[in-house]
Parts: structure tokens; sequence; C-alpha cells
């Protein structure tokens, strides 16, 4: 089985949000980096507990970037996964990235391809539908349970109030969040062992700018929050009702 | 020209966010001045016409019961060749499992560009651009699309149910089922619980509730409002709840009218999944916990006291 997880650079979850030229572009001062959580925790290492079930398994990792990731790329190999490829290119929109991914995975004839089911900055979760559509396989976004059998995946995925069971043949995308892998650490021996692990960076397709982000703007702060004393539950029912107006 | 709503349904039934997708196009087509058409793909017990009052003016239909059943990749080709057809310049979906799915596919077969998550209806008066959600709720971009053909998925509770008077015209759309690679083998779905994504209100609870055989004291003040339970991510991965309530940046997003957070801090990534709940209420006996400050109402106390009288007090006010 081929396995091709792809992973995106992202600020670190407890990163605080600012904006700078005009609210054009995200402040990056002071930012940690982290391997998108999605893809790290959920589409890496279930790639690499499908591998530690089926040794003969190989994983390739890939990431639509410059070269500020490769520390990512080796950050994500420590984990696991045989080597990395880099497309060398500043993401820009899904529909680019997508475009980027095809490319690369056209080239590898992966069976299973696992991505985040979004990355934590630009929140699209659409970069999976479109690469399958690019490349006209099969995509289960949004799964929790991923098993692989005879070619086949059968797959858990969310939908409003409950969850599905899916099968489908390879080759199938299959975005990934929580519940898919349990979350690991890279030993200090990996960590080392990743330093000569490949990156490979390939040159990007033209493609396209569809979409561009022109501003930003962080959600309005509260006023002020209205302190009741505990004790006096009732009221705060009658300001939830009279003046908040929302029960 | 015209704008074109995909209407997600389930079991017969329109799901309330395609209502609101429904709504937040006809708004938008107001705005170009064009018409607001619908699209359903399978079978609706509903009166389809009737949908003409919340804005469409054409509600076209392929009742074939094959599309139920169909996956994103068959839907997907349907819907762009109807688009097409049908000559849609901008495509509605409600950013629910089934929209986010068949939304990115579409707009690849359309060449068009695509927004996911919209928050708020476009701006029109310099190009088409788009409010969304970025950072995982800690900020909005607004994003600029240059195709001429646009796709939209919005964002549940983003945009209210408008509905006046009216009437829609139903028409026969000629189209076949595209072949599905995926079978579904099993839906297992949780009893008597609001969905989460859905809810208008959303009662929540963290690690201040000691533990999961406390948890009454969240479901019993949610059942009390008729609202859905979540938790934080602690709680989640301690299991003493499901992965799937687990709200916050790296769990489910939520836009609620009012969200009640119960023995929960306030961490920079759970606020990025609730701050753009329109009320939040914080109850925690620590005075200083960060939640207070990105809240519009709070009770400093303990919660083994605090909440059952709340419920109480809910349900006397309710009757």
């Amino acid at each position: 089985m081929k396995i091709l997880v792809a992973v995106s650079k992202a600020p670190d979850t407890t990163a605080k949000v600012t904006f700078k030229d005009n609210n054009t572009a995200f402040n990056e001062d002071g930012v940690q980096w982290i391997v998108n959580p999605y893809d790290e925790w959920y589409a890496l290492v279930r790639a690499i507990e499908l591998k530690e079930a089926a040794p003969d398994t190989i994983i390739h990792l890939v990431s639509v970037d410059e070269s500020g990731a490769d520390v990512i790329l080796r950050k994500a190999l420590a984990l696991g996964g045989d080597e990395a490829i880099r497309v060398n290119c500043k993401p820009t929109d899904s529909f680019s990235v997508a475009s980027q991914l095809a490319a690369v995975a056209k080239e590898g004839a992966y069976d299973l391809i696992l991505t985040g089911k979004e990355t934590i900055d630009f929140n699209d979760g659409a970069v999976p539908g479109m690469l399958a559509e690019l490349l006209d396989i099969p995509c289960i976004a949004v799964a929790t349970k991923l098993t692989v059998q005879d070619g086949q995946a059968t797959v858990v995925k969310e939908i409003e109030g409950g969850e599905q069971t899916e099968q489908v043949s390879f080759p199938v995308v299959i975005s990934c969040a929580k519940g898919m892998a349990k979350q690991r650490m890279a030993g200090i021996r990996n960590v080392i062992a990743a330093r000569s692990k490949t990156i490979r960076v390939v040159e990007p397709v033209a493609v396209d700018q569809l979409t561009q982000a022109v501003s930003f703007e962080l959600p309005a702060a509260k006023t002020g929050v209205k302190m009741v004393e505990a004790g006096q539950e009732a009221e705060l029912a009658r300001l939830l009702r009279e003046e908040a107006k929302v029960i | 020209m015209s704008v074109l709503i995909y209407i997600d349904h389930a079991d017969g039934q329109i799901k309330k966010s395609a209502l609101e997708a429904i709504s937040y196009g006809a708004a938008l087509a107001k705005k170009l001045n064009t018409t607001a058409d619908g699209l359903v793909l399978g079978k609706v017990s509903e009166d389809l016409a009737s949908l003409g009052a919340y804005g469409l003016s054409t509600v076209h239909q392929a009742g074939d019961e094959t599309f139920d059943k169909a996956d994103a990749q068959a839907l997907a080709k349907t819907i762009a060749s109807s688009a097409t057809q049908l000559g849609a310049t901008v495509l509605i979906f409600a950013a629910n499992a089934n929209g986010i799915a068949i939304a990115p596919r579409t707009a690849v077969r359309l060449k068009a560009g695509l927004v996911s998550f919209a928050v708020a209806l476009p701006e029109t008066d310099n190009g088409f651009t788009v409010k969304k959600v970025v950072f995982s709720g800690k900020a909005f971009a607004h994003v600029k699309i240059n195709t001429p053909v646009k796709v939209i998925t919005l964002t549940g509770n983003s945009y209210p149910v408008q509905k006046a008077e009216g009437t829609a015209s139903v028409a026969n759309l000629d189209v076949q089922p595209e072949n599905s690679k995926i079978t579904v083998t099993g839906v297992q779905m949780i009893e008597g619980e609001v969905p989460l994504t859905e809810a208008e209100i959303v009662v929540s609870g963290g690690r201040g509730l000691k533990g999961p055989e406390n948890w009454h004291l969240v479901t019993d003040l949610a059942h009390a409002l008729h609202g859905a339970i979540a938790c934080s991510r602690p709680v989640a991965d301690d299991g003493w709840r499901p992965h799937h309530e687990h709200v916050g940046q790296t769990g489910i997003q939520i836009a609620p009218n009012l969200y009640i957070a119960i023995g929960i801090s306030g961490a920079i990534q759970h606020l990025g999944g609730v701050n753009r709940s329109k009320t939040i209420v914080v109850i925690n006996k620590d005075p200083e916990a960060p939640f207070f400050k990105a809240a519009d109402y709070g009770i400093v106390g303990d919660a083994f006291e605090v909440v059952p009288r709340l419920t109480e007090a809910i349900k006397a006010i309710k009757g």
C-alpha cells in the first residue's frame, strides 16, 4: 500500500492572531509554527499506524510551501514516513494547493491520500475535495475512523447529529479529524533519524489564483461582562429572556 | 445570471441549514438584481412551492431516489452541469457535512472560486468579496473571488432564516444520477440530543465539573433549554465525553445564540471555537478565569450549587 499524507505549516494553537500592513496580512512576528494538528495527529499518525500493521506500506509526506516549511516536514518525518516532497511555492488558496498536490499525487500513484480535515489558519476544509475532483477519485471528508483491507477503506465520518460508516475502493482521499488516531510524540532517536530522510523539492505547476484574501479583521471585543451574584440565578434567567432575548 | 441554492435534506425533510442557505441566497440575489432558484436532488416530502416564502423564484427538482444515496462526487457532477444549464453564476451550499464535501468538487468542475464558511453576505460594490471565519474563529478574512462563477458555503447559525409570503414555481429537472463509488453501510444517530452545529443554545462543561459522573448538571440545564451539549478539549481527551462534543479550535466551531460554559477557564483555543456565539454565559468558581473577559454574563460560584438553581430558574421562566 502506498500512502500520501498532505501536511501544512500552521501557527501554534496558542498563537495570538494579529494582522499587519493595514490588516492585509497575518503578523508572523513571534509566531511559533507547528505541523497543522489535523494533519499530524490524525492523518499522519493514522498512516503510521497502518504501516505498523503492514510494514511494506510506503508513506510519502507532501507540503505545498516555501523552504521555511522544511523544519515542519522534518518534524513530521520524525513521527514517521519514508520521505517528504515539498512543492516549492507559497500556498495562496485551496485551489492552488489542491492543484499542486494533484500533480504530486498523479506521479506517485497512491492508494490512499490522507489530509487533515482543515488547516487551523485558513479553515477552508476544501483541499481534500478539490484534490479528489482533480484526480477524479472519491473523497470522504471529516473521517473519525479508518480501517483498510483488500484495497478497500472503511471509514466512519461525522454527519449532523451522528455518524455514518462508508466503504470505498482505493484510490481515495480521506480528510481526518479527531478520533482517527492517538496523538504521539517523536522520540529523540526518530528526530535524529529524520535528519537523514529525503525532502525532495519539486517546482510548482502553473495555476490560476481563483480567490485571494484581501483583508482581515478581529472579532469585535465584548463590551464587558455583567456579573450576577451566586444565588441570583433567577435574575440571570430574567436577563437572558428580557435583555439578551435568547431564551 | 442567477443565484442557485443547493437544498440539502435528510429523511425527506429540508434541513434548517438549507433554509439558512436559501435565505442568504435570496438576499444576495436581491442585492445583485437577479433571481434566486433552488436545486433539490432526491425525494423531499415537503411542498417545494412553499419555499417561495424564503425568497426562491423557482425550485428545480430531480426526484430520483438514487440521488438520496449518491456520493459527493456523483452529486457534484449533477449540480455543476445543472448550474451551467440554468445559467447560475453564484452557487450557495450550507457548510454542513454534505455541503463541505460537495461544494469544493462542484467549484473545481465549474472552474469557480470558492469561499468556505462564509458568515455574511458578499460585498458586491467593488468586485465580489465574502467574509469568512479564519484562524479557527480567532479572526475573519474578506476573500475576493476572481472568477465569473462563484461558490459559497454558509456557516451554520450565521445568517437567519427569513420567511415572508410567496410561492415558488417547481420545475422538473431532467438529469440522471451519476454512479457513486462510496457505499453507506451504516448510520448511527445520537438519539434525543440536538445536533451541536445546528443548535441555537449550547451548554458546555469543562474540567471544573470534576468527573463524567457529574454531567447531569450539564444535560439537565441543556434539556431545560432544549439546547445541545458540548465540552472542552481536556474533557474529551480524558474520555469523560465523546469527541464529537468537543468545541474549540481543534474541535467543532459553533455560533449559537446562547453558549453557557460551566467550569471552563477559557483558554485561547477554546475561545476560538465559541466566540461567535451571540450571548456567552460563564459559570466558574475562579473569578480570575479568562473566560469572564469574553463573556456577556457571569456568575462566580460553585457549579454544583449554581447550575441546579439556574436549571430550576429556567424551568420556572419557561413554564
